[in-house]
């Protein structure tokens, strides 16, 4: 019997785990790292034990630290939630040699598919379909992906398309592998452009029962990170699904899998489909199947863990459940993650929310920029996308620039609409280019809103001669926006072809064409949030001297330098690599803005800077 | 506690009459307003605009707070003279970082920003503004110096200019002097007698004399920066506090030393604000276009005070004036408005007491004019109208209480004075565009000349020409017509500006505000009152 349990985790999964705990009557003990002192997940568990440092590296993935965190809480049993070492059969070793309990699969287990190239050979052996393997040093076959052999979750997953570019991303890759899961083994398979990424979950008990729990169809991917996951998959027919099942199936007991797992493959529209890997733990799109097949999976780990059997058959599924990842990070800037202050997270109800932060949340630098996971069930899939696209679609999400536009944008898509996915969908249909909007109503609104928080008894912007407007000026993205606007005796006057109906601090409604909307205000200090959009407002008087100097190069973002690749005094091309940054753990080549001679590299290897520091100048020749 | 009801019907023929009416004069105050607003029209704006220079309004625009009132004092200023409307100079009451100040920006596209006597008038106004209610004075600095045709008009009386900073500073009042072009000769000294002094990099030029004048007065060869320049005074001289990058800096370290003040008010906060009952577009519908025909003031009175709530005094005495207590945007207030246009002696002694009880709970006062003066004839005469009328002057004369003045209509003859006209000083005076003030109306004015000249005639025994009489009361009701309208009273700074009546409340909202930065304090004494 598991009493207390620690959960190795942090963020959104280890929430996700209490709250099974909570249901089962287990007391749940968390661990966290310096910045996730005041984390949700450390609040909500019964005890929570401090693992000094912020990087993974001094935290979550410290084993040892995790182990005596769970000796000194009492703790009888170790969850290892996702990510971190929750595939680390040492640490599943380490576990079990302290006396506790491991939730999750034997340790040789993880081991054998941990092993992305040693996992396919022994899946061919038992007649599971496999791609062939392609050599990282001499593949001719193009265009190919590297993977990380110990790699989930996309990272150093690269895309090669002619063999010019192999060696430096094979490079990259190793490196970007060897930083994210301490090895940095690769290879490479041939790259199925418009196939889908289909998975089965399977629930095996230690007696011999193997469920396999409904299909699950994770093809949008962007950069190989899924965003948006559903079951069933639309292009799964039922003699497909009868193949697919028994596949997995077969692949769990070839390995005498225990526990909660998945089996990745991908899926042709010719009903065809090849092994990808075993994912030896809970997967982040777990409650799609969760909500489909009415099981909490979580529940059946620690069951399973403590001896228990499953029932001979598995439950029925019921309906459709789609899932959309909503993360930090900047569409206008190539996707880079964002951090700062997360004022505002609220989603609609009618959903399942499985989130890692609330309101006044810190988003850092030094772990994933998920913020949460939206998950709507409904009768149908056409009902289910357009109950998550309304609830992701009037979420408040202030604070942070997400990626809610892009999930949006896809759900609603027609080809979306009528399963036609695949793992390059988004790139197909230009989904990652940010769509241009006209954020000045939404500007005029914050404008219009920060005037009523300044009103006084007496009528704004008062004039008994009226020479100018009243100006605001926002930036959106990289964008200026400007609104001129004149509080009169018959209403505002705007430069917009909108009528300005009603204004209070917290929202201003317009009519336009007879229709009435009100845009919901919100201000955190400069910052502005007019419903979706996310205004910063320019101060009116820019402080000088606080210009930066032209071809100077600053970091975009906080993070570690792993990288200088240039010298002061050497002449770059505009768009050469001057050094690499590594944040969130990604990598993000910092490029020449012009091109001419180095002036000054200001930082080395190891530094951490922040965003807006300046890394570099360029002197333009 | 009274609330005002209101018996203006607003579907009478009359109201829209009177509402077609005020609003055709208000077209007329927009189209001279706009003169002000043109500046020195659009090649000079556009001139200066390439100059990557802001216009006067603009500066102001960008000084004052965001989304906060401004007030624009004497904007018909030199209105029928021979110098533009608006007199180049932009004068008014705004908040910068939370301060009530007084703002005097030169115009550079009116002539250079060159003063004239109207520019010295409306200047003196707004220093005097500045002084009476203790509001910091903030300068935008940009003129050419004097008008040098005009200069027998401005020399002599241009010295206050200099003497109101300096006076204004040792009460108190901070003086800042932001310098965006020239201020050279005479001009040098606006900074120079200025608390603060804010100067732009190769912009200000300050100087006593520029390189031709020194050259000729000692033979020293010179030029503009080392003579006046912003760094030069910044780094050498000393004259410059701060030395901004640009005009819009130059706002910003502008608006950081109003922050720095510390600035207090020392009048008593408003208590909380209620909008009147009565809605103020009604204003515009309940005066009468012919000035003879009364109206009651208690509908104005509805329709500008908080809660159109009026305590009146002595409601049934003296019934021709109206007085009564009130709030205005949180501030107390004793009004006295004229009722019947007659002040009776009644009516003379009634103002007189409220008057003193006003100053003896510190109470401003508010009057609402709209007189044809005090009663004449054989029966008030012996009443003692004189005696009554004098007392009335007496405690408006003596009063210490701030005083508001609204000319709603009429403003004839002594009744001017007694209900507080310009000469008595009130802290603010403003007029509607509907309103005429002369020492008599153009038809009882030229009637009188008529009579005077038919006696003359018949004392000489002459014959009296009836054609000449005809003609010369149309000339006379003509011009005495004529220089009674608000525009022409307001072009020669006998008030402080023409306004839209339903902007009422929210001016005198903003002067009651401003009033209040300074101590609010009733008269302790009085001249001999004759019984």
């Amino acid at each position: 019997m598991i009493r207390k349990l620690l959960i190795a985790n942090r963020g959104e999964i280890a929430r996700r785990v209490i709250r099974t705990c909570r249901e089962v009557g287990v007391s749940p003990v968390a661990v966290f790292s310096d910045p996730d002192a005041g984390s949700p997940h450390v609040r909500e568990a019964d005890a929570a034990v401090r693992l000094p440092g912020a990087t993974p590296g001094e935290t979550y993935l410290r084993g040892d630290a995790l182990v005596a965190a769970a000796l000194a809480a009492g703790a009888d049993a170790v969850h290892p939630g996702y990510g971190f070492l929750s595939e680390n059969a040492a640490f599943a070793r380490a576990v079990r040699a302290a006396g506790l309990t491991w939730v999750g699969p034997d340790p040789d287990v993880i081991d054998a598919m941990g092993s992305k190239v040693a996992a396919k050979k022994r899946m061919a052996a038992a007649g599971v379909p496999v791609l062939p393997e392609l050599d990282p040093e001499s593949a001719d076959e193009f265009p190919l992906l590297v993977k990380a052999s110990a790699g989930g979750g996309g990272r150093g997953m690269r895309v090669v398309r002619s063999a010019a570019e192999l060696a430096g991303q094979v490079a990259a890759a190793r490196r970007e592998a060897e930083s994210a899961f301490g090895d940095g083994t690769v290879f490479c398979e041939p790259l199925l452009e418009h196939a889908r990424h289909v998975e089965v979950q399977v629930l095996a008990d230690a007696h011999g029962t193997v469920w396999a729990l409904g299909e699950r169809e994770c093809s949008i991917q962007r950069r190989h990170q899924k965003i948006i996951e559903e079951t069933p998959s639309p292009a799964v027919t039922p003699r497909a699904r009868e193949r697919l099942f028994e596949a997995a199936t077969k692949a769990a007991e070839a390995i005498g899998y225990v526990g909660a797992g998945t089996v990745e493959f991908l899926f042709t529209d010719d009903g065809s489909f090849h092994f990808l890997e075993v994912n030896t733990r809970l997967q982040v799109e777990h409650p799609v199947t969760e909500e489909v097949f009415g099981v909490d999976l979580v529940a059946w780990q620690l069951a399973i863990a403590e001896g228990a059997r499953l029932p001979a058959e598995p439950p029925t599924p019921d309906g459709h459940a789609v899932e959309a990842r909503l993360y930090a990070e900047d569409p206008a800037h190539d996707w880079r993650p964002a951090s700062g202050t997360l004022h505002r997270f609220a989603v609609p109800a009618g959903v399942r929310v499985d989130s890692g932060v609330e309101d006044g949340s810190e988003v850092g630098v030094h772990y994933d920029p998920m913020l949460a996971k939206v998950i709507a069930w409904a009768p149908t899939r056409h009902a289910a996308i357009r109950k998550l696209a309304a609830a992701l679609e009037r979420a408040e999400l202030h604070g942070l620039v997400t990626n809610r536009d892009l999930l949006v944008r896809t759900l609603r898509h027609p080809e979306f609409g009528a399963g036609h996915t695949h793992t390059g969908f988004l790139d197909q249909h230009g989904l990652t280019t940010p769509e241009p909007v006209d954020v000045r109503p939404a500007a005029l609104a914050a404008a219009l809103a920060l005037a009523e928080r300044r009103r006084t008894g007496l009528p704004l912007g008062w004039r008994n001669l009226a020479s100018q407007p009243q100006r605001a000026v926002f930036e959106h993205g990289d964008d200026t926006v400007e609104v001129d606007y004149r509080h009169t005796r018959a209403g505002v006057e705007t430069s917009l072809d909108l009528t300005v109906v009603a204004a209070t601090p917290d929202a201003v409604t317009f009519e336009r064409n007879g229709v009435r909307t009100t845009h919901p205000v919100a201000v955190y200090g400069d910052r502005v949030e007019v419903g979706a959009v996310s205004l910063k407002l320019r101060p009116r008087f820019p402080e000088p001297g606080v210009t930066v100097a032209e071809g100077a190069t600053v970091a975009p973002m906080p993070g570690t330098v792993v990288r200088v690749a240039v010298e002061a005094g050497q002449r770059v091309e505009a768009g050469a690599e001057l050094l690499v940054l590594e944040a969130m753990k990604m990598e993000h080549r910092v490029l020449a803005t012009t091109g001419g001679a180095v002036a000054e590299v200001l930082v080395r290897a190891g530094q951490q800077v922040d965003a807006g520091d300046v890394l570099a100048v360029v002197e333009a020749s | 506690m009274t609330t005002l009801r209101t018996a203006v019907d607003s579907r009478s023929p009359e109201y829209a009459a009177n509402r077609e009416a005020l609003l055709a004069r208000l077209t007329e105050l927009d189209a001279e307003q706009a003169k002000a607003l043109a500046g020195g029209g659009p090649k000079y704006t556009e001139r200066h605009h390439k100059r990557g220079k802001l216009l006067a309004r603009e500066r102001i625009e960008l000084l004052v707070d965001p989304d906060s009132p401004f007030l624009e004092l004497s904007p018909l200023a030199a209105w029928g003279t021979d110098y533009p409307v608006g007199a180049s100079v932009v004068t008014g009451i705004g908040v910068v970082e939370g301060v009530e100040c007084v703002i005097v920006a030169n115009d550079p596209t009116v002539r250079g920003g060159a003063s004239n006597p109207w520019t010295l008038r409306k200047t003196f106004r707004a220093n005097d503004i500045a002084l009476q209610n203790r509001l910091p004075l903030i300068g935008l600095v940009e003129s050419g110096g004097a008008d040098l045709p005009s200069q027998s008009e401005i020399f002599i009386p241009g010295g206050r200019a200099f003497r109101d900073l300096t006076r204004l500073s040792a009460a108190g009042i901070p003086t800042i002097s932001t310098v965006f072009g020239n201020a050279t000769a005479g001009g040098a000294y606006v900074p120079g007698m200025s608390d603060y002094v804010v100067m732009i990099k190769e912009r200000s030029k300050v100087f006593l004399g520029g390189p031709p004048l020194v050259k000729m007065a000692t033979g020293e060869e010179s030029d503009d920066e080392s003579l006046g320049g912003a760094r030069m005074h910044g780094t050498t001289s000393g004259l410059a506090d701060f030395v901004a990058e640009d005009e819009v800096d130059a706002i910003r370290l502008t608006r950081r030393v109003v922050a720095r003040l510390n600035w207090r008010k020392l009048g008593p906060a408003p208590k909380a604000v209620e909008p009147p009952l009565h809605d103020e577009e009604n204003l515009l519908g309940l005066v009468p276009t012919d000035l003879r025909v009364p109206f009651d003031p208690r509908e104005v009175i509805a329709r500008i005070v908080d809660g159109s709530r009026f305590d009146e005094f002595k409601p049934d005495y003296g019934t021709s004036l109206v007085t009564g207590w009130a709030d205005l945007h949180g501030y107390p207030v004793g009004v006295l408005a004229n009722a019947r246009g007659v002040l009776f002696s009644e009516e003379a002694q009634k103002a007189t007491q409220f008057i003193q009880l006003a100053n003896s709970s510190d109470t401003p006062l508010l009057f609402l004019q709209n007189t044809t003066g005090y009663m004449v004839g054989a029966q008030y005469e012996q009443g003692g109208i004189i005696k009554h009328g004098a007392m009335m002057i007496n405690a408006v004369s003596n009063s210490r209480v701030p005083h508001l003045t609204v000319v709603m209509g009429a403003s004839y003859g002594a009744g001017n004075y007694g209900m507080c006209g310009r000469a008595y000083d009130p802290r603010f005076l403003f007029t509607w565009p509907n309103a005429k003030s002369a020492v008599m109306g153009p038809k009882q004015l030229a009637g009188v000349l008529s009579i005077v000249a038919r006696q003359a005639a018949a004392a000489k025994g002459q014959d009296y020409n009836e054609e000449h009489d005809a003609a010369m009361r149309e000339m006379v009701e003509g011009q005495i017509e004529q220089q009674s309208l608000a525009a022409f009273l307001s072009g020669r700074l006998y008030d402080d500006g023409v306004i839209d009546p339903r902007d009422t409340r929210t001016v005198l909202g903003l002067c009651l505000s401003a009033i209040h930065s300074g101590p609010i304090k009733g008269a302790e004494g009085y001249g001999v009152f004759r019984m």
